[in-house]
């Protein structure tokens, strides 16, 4: 059981990690909660799966089309809805609900409400420390590391990603520098989703594909963005993981605990914030009354 | 005689002048009378149910809209209130009369709770923090089903009354009763501290008004609406189950308020009576029946776009000027304030040719 744990919490952490990240990078530089980010996520597993069993393409192409498609969609969708009412908070909140929705009724009308299987595209597995690892989860594992440290290396060793650190750090001094905020913005989306898009891809073949696998993980990744501090990268890579052990946890050791998963991992983002209100490593917004 | 004279004279200068006003006397009249012009089942059902989400979306403003405690779990009090009112009847037999405030009760201690834990919390972190709490609940509902009746929820609840335009009325009148309250606490000196704690909580403090005291009151009074609807819900449809806590319902609620538009307590219900009849009403298509919350969301965005601050606050620019030397509001078609006399539309287009000029 205790490996199980530890293989099922690292699995799941780096799926999360995927999510949170990439959340987390558009809130701290555009400011915008988007809740439709891991509808993005559900729409890259969909496209995997048409691309993949309708269409008969490879493994390889399909994935990498599925990510990139729903990038640009994303971008489409950034330009159109979200930049005209970009000054209103409270609109550009219900614009990605509402997009949220609308991505989760055509999926339903296009694809049905049942749940559609991904065949596993690599069999078999690993044993490591006595512990039996399907190869189609070590992959999850490899993509999440490799994402990160990809993450990592654009936002710390780029230009594009001192713009994007700048634009998150004060957006008005970083226009003044000369730097274009839109585009800059427009980056973030498009790396954002492009990281929830892999997220979906790597998982699809494990999880079911129903038009509703958006919502449990997007209460999971606000939960683990909270916990972490908002806009804070090193928070949400650390939330994801304890929130993919705690969700582990529960799952093997309580009864009843796939029903209590998701209680307690809030529950445990409710306690940190009564002890910490702006998460493990946010910084207090003192400045943005 | 006087006094129907002086009713009518109130009526002309207080409410005629202001087209608004009007819309709302006749919205009411509208309401009241519907049963008595067209009694039509169906009808009066869906009625039903957009007067109870009524009370719920506004009583949401309240507390997003006014004091800024923009919550995303807004459910969990709608859910608390049924899931009360339905076990107290069903397992006590309590008259449903009784529990229905027993709902709203226990959904007002579920308010204190939120909102103590959440005094600390701002912003972005307070709207994502409250999506928790009704999630909770739910796993809580889900591992103890023998208690809450599981998936299924707890159903073959009594009903408040026996024929439908009882039931009708019922919910109306509570929804203008609790409607009306609302507004007129949020346009009451209380309403003014809740604006000032959204718009700088640190100056409001600074000007020494208890801010926690006042965050806790008001998500109380929203919890206690909000849980008064979720229990004549409750008693309304029969059964008390897992939708009255899911996070659909918390994100309906706040597309409702930012549709109708924010601090303004009418405009989350004008939303809801809009919306909530349309989807229905689409619902019963053949053809588009199965899209109906495409075209939904649809609408909802194109809406946005074009009045990013909400339907009402639009509407009311269109058919109403502000006078620039009182502040009261006039109708569009004024030349000078009805109050003060001071000119309305000549001031307005010196100030844009003044605009253009420079």
């Amino acid at each position: 059981m205790l490996q199980d744990i530890l293989v099922t919490g690292l699995v799941n952490g780096g799926v999360y990690a995927l999510l949170a990240i990439g959340f987390s990078l558009i809130f701290g530089v555009a400011r915008i909660v988007n809740i439709a980010h891991t509808a993005f996520y559900m729409l890259a597993a969909y496209c995997f799966y048409a691309l993949l069993v309708k269409a008969g393409l490879g493994f390889v192409p399909s994935a990498v089309l599925a990510v990139a498609s729903v990038t640009l969609l994303a971008v489409v969708c950034y330009r159109l809805v979200i930049e005209p009412v970009r000054e209103h908070e409270a609109a550009v909140l219900i614009a990605t609900i509402a997009l949220a929705l609308i991505f989760q009724e055509l999926m339903l009308f296009s694809f049905g409400g049942h749940y559609l299987g991904i065949p596993s595209t690599l069999e078999g597995g690993v044993r490591i420390l006595g512990v039996s690892i399907p190869y189609q989860r070590m992959l999850i594992l490899v993509v999440a590391a490799a994402m990160l440290t990809l993450v990592w290396f654009v936002l710390y060793r780029t230009r594009l990603g001192l713009a994007i650190r700048a634009t998150a750090n004060d957006l008005e001094v970083a226009s003044l520098m000369g730097m274009n905020v839109h585009r800059v913005a427009m980056a973030t989306v498009a790396i954002s989703v492009a990281l929830a898009a892999i997220a979906g891809v790597v998982v699809a073949p494990v999880f079911v594909v129903d038009p509703f696998m958006w919502l449990a993980p997007l209460v999971t990744m606000l939960a683990i963005v909270v916990l972490g501090g908002l806009g804070s990268l090193k928070g949400s890579l650390i939330g994801a993981l304890i929130i993919g052990y705690v969700e582990a946890i529960t799952v093997f050791a309580m009864p009843a605990g796939a029903y209590l998963k998701g209680a307690v991992a809030l529950g445990i983002m409710v306690v940190v914030l009564l002890a910490r209100p702006e998460g493990l490593f946010g910084v207090a917004f003192e400045e943005e009354r | 005689m006087y006094r129907v004279r002086r009713a009518w004279a109130e009526l002309r200068n207080e409410v005629l002048v202001l087209p608004s006003r009007t819309l709302v006397l006749a919205w009411v009249v509208a309401l009241l009378a519907l049963p008595a012009l067209y009694g039509d089942a169906y009808v009066m059902r869906i009625l039903t149910m957009t007067c109870i989400f009524a009370i719920f979306a506004a009583s949401w403003d309240l507390l997003a809209g006014y004091t800024g405690q923009v919550n995303f779990g807004h459910a969990l009090f709608f859910g608390a209130g049924a899931y009360t009112s339905a076990l107290m009847s069903h397992k006590l037999g309590i008259t449903p009369w009784a529990t229905i405030w027993a709902g709203a009760a226990v959904a007002m201690l579920f308010g204190f709770l939120v909102g103590y834990l959440c005094l600390r919390l701002r912003g972005s972190y307070l709207s994502l923090a409250t999506l928790a709490f009704p999630l909770i609940a739910l796993g809580l509902l889900f591992a103890f089903s023998d208690f809450s009746g599981g998936e299924l929820g707890i159903s073959g609840l009594r009903r408040l009354t026996l024929t439908p335009t009882a039931n009708y009325y019922v919910a109306s009148i509570s929804m203008l009763v609790i409607v009306f309250g609302l507004w007129r606490l949020a346009d009451s000196k209380f309403g003014i501290v809740l604006h000032a704690i959204r718009d700088d909580e640190v100056a409001a403090r600074a000007s020494g008004i208890n801010t926690p005291l006042y965050k806790l009151t008001v998500f109380a009074v929203a919890a206690a609406a909000a849980g008064f609807a979720g229990a004549l819900f409750a008693h309304y449809l029969r059964v008390a189950g897992p939708s009255t806590l899911e996070v659909a319902l918390s994100f309906q609620v706040v597309i409702w308020g930012i549709f109708g538009g924010v601090a303004t307590i009418y405009g989350p219900v004008a939303a809801v009576f809009i919306l909530y009849p349309l989807t229905e009403w689409l619902g019963t298509f053949r053809a588009v029946g199965e899209l109906r919350l495409l075209i939904f969301a649809v609408i909802v965005l194109l809406v946005l776009l074009f009045m990013p601050r909400g339907l009402t606050p639009w509407v009311r620019d269109k058919i109403e000027t502000q006078c620039p030397r009182c502040k009261q509001r006039n109708g569009v078609w004024r030349k000078a304030c009805r109050l003060c006399g001071a000119a309305l539309q000549a001031q307005v287009a010196g100030a844009q040719r003044l605009v253009g000029h420079q």
